[in-house]
């Protein structure tokens, strides 16, 4: 009913406009808004705390192997788990310091960026020293499913495992043959580059306040066993 | 409009006779996609309930002061607000629920039965009307999920709602909790549905 000469700026007055026509657009968007923030601003504090348990759940694993972790949780043994913030590179990490008997086991780094629909959040798990990745995790994403949500696979994922954190990560759609490639998904290379992306800005963030956090921790544990070892 | 259906009829046809995966064929996605297990069926129909009736009522609300070109942008806003609620929701109190059905909960918004009816019935009718459509259409869909995902559940892992009711000695049919088990299952059921609705022309 509305033909376009109707409904385009014309001469008939103010009406005509589109943006007059659209106020109701414009305060439902206003008032659906201001409503969706008071319900993040509600519910965020407890889907915050429902990742950080999740989060404390998956550090054993992450820094440990899967195997480990599980023997771990079956003789009732719990690792300290220090949370603390460390800022570097503009960004302010979450992260999560794994001790056994005071020792470091290893960090666990909560990271973010954006994927290919929207942020994705992880977590990195890197040895005491951060010279090697020994976990990734998919805290949350809403990549396509079928394709771009493979990354949450523990296939895909724990290509990360064992990887040095000196050197820059990319995913390739070939073979992966070099010790930095990993094999991008098929169909979902974007998702897959975000990932690589994502670890690779935190580590190279993070690796030098990790290590230094580390060293400095080592000199007043210096009179206990330092061969301690993770019984399996 | 003497010859719009009543609340009651609204009701009544959204159930069966007017079914929206049996009949309408329409929101497939969930329907292929969260009926591997009971539970997240079940989620995934209360979650359309909440969308649909909200966005029905809402719709029918300002049905006079829409316009025909800014009609569909008001029907997805709404829609979209309502789904964001839920998905934050679930994902505040019913968190592992949030993370298995991942990206479909966010995808209500794009489920066509919603927009199909802020359009045939929300815009046209009055508030009581339209929220007796909305149940009565969310009864239908949550039917439809219930029967696909009980075929499912069961064939694919021998348990209903997580609690075992085959013998442990049933081999279970993994194909079924996998996508392909969503295609036969439904294609074998919409093929009964429409013979059962054939015979009954036959008869009358």
């Amino acid at each position: 009913m509305n033909t376009p000469e109707q409904t385009m700026p014309g001469n008939k007055g103010i009406s005509n406009f589109f943006i007059f026509q659209a106020w109701l657009v414009l305060l439902l968007a206003s008032f659906f808004g201001a409503s969706l923030a008071g319900i993040q601003l509600t519910l965020s504090p407890k889907i915050e705390a429902n990742k950080l348990n999740e989060t404390l759940e998956k550090v054993p694993e992450l820094i440990l192997g899967a195997e480990a972790a599980q023997a771990l949780s079956k003789e009732n043994r719990l690792m300290d788990i220090d949370r603390q913030f460390i800022e570097a590179g503009n960004k302010i990490y979450s992260v999560f310091q794994a001790k056994t008997n005071g020792q470091t086991d290893g960090w666990v780094v909560k990271a973010s960026g954006q994927g290919y629909a929207d942020r994705i959040e992880l977590l990195v798990g890197v040895d005491a020293k951060a010279d090697t990745i020994t976990g990734l995790f998919i805290l949350d994403q809403k990549e396509t499913p079928g394709l771009g949500n493979k990354i949450m696979e523990p296939a895909w994922r724990n290509q990360f495992n064992n990887r040095p954190t000196q050197q820059q990560m990319t995913a390739v759609k070939t073979k992966a043959s070099a010790a930095n490639e990993i094999n991008a998904i098929t169909g979902a290379t974007i998702s897959s580059k975000a990932v690589c992306d994502i670890v690779n800005q935190t580590l190279n963030n993070l690796r030098q306040p990790l290590t230094k956090a580390d060293s400095n921790e080592q000199k007043p544990s210096d009179n206990q066993p330092n061969n301690h070892q993770e019984k399996k | 409009m003497a010859d719009q259906p009543t609340a009651f009829e609204r009701f009544t046809q959204g159930i069966l006779p007017e079914n929206p995966v049996y009949r309408q064929l329409l929101g497939l996605c969930p329907v292929l996609a969260v009926t591997n297990s009971m539970q997240g069926a079940m989620t995934m129909a209360g979650a359309v309930l909440f969308v649909l009736f909200c966005a029905n009522v809402i719709i029918s609300l300002i049905r006079d002061l829409l316009k025909p070109h800014l009609r569909i942008v008001i029907f997805t806003l709404t829609i979209a607000t309502f789904v964001t609620i839920v998905d934050r929701f679930l994902a505040a109190y019913m968190y592992q629920m949030s993370k298995s059905l991942g990206p479909y909960i966010p995808l209500i918004i794009v489920n066509c039965i919603i927009i199909c009816r802020c359009e045939v019935c929300a815009s046209k009718q009055s508030v009581i009307t339209a929220a007796s459509d909305a149940i009565g259409q969310s009864l239908g869909f949550a039917l439809a999920l219930a029967s696909i995902a009980s075929v499912r559940e069961i064939l694919g892992t021998g348990m209903f709602f997580g609690f075992r009711v085959l013998p442990e000695m049933w081999p279970d049919w993994v194909i079924m909790v996998l996508p392909p088990g969503a295609f036969l299952t439904f294609g074998l059921l919409l093929g009964l549905v429409n013979w059962v609705v054939a015979l009954k022309k036959a008869k009358d």
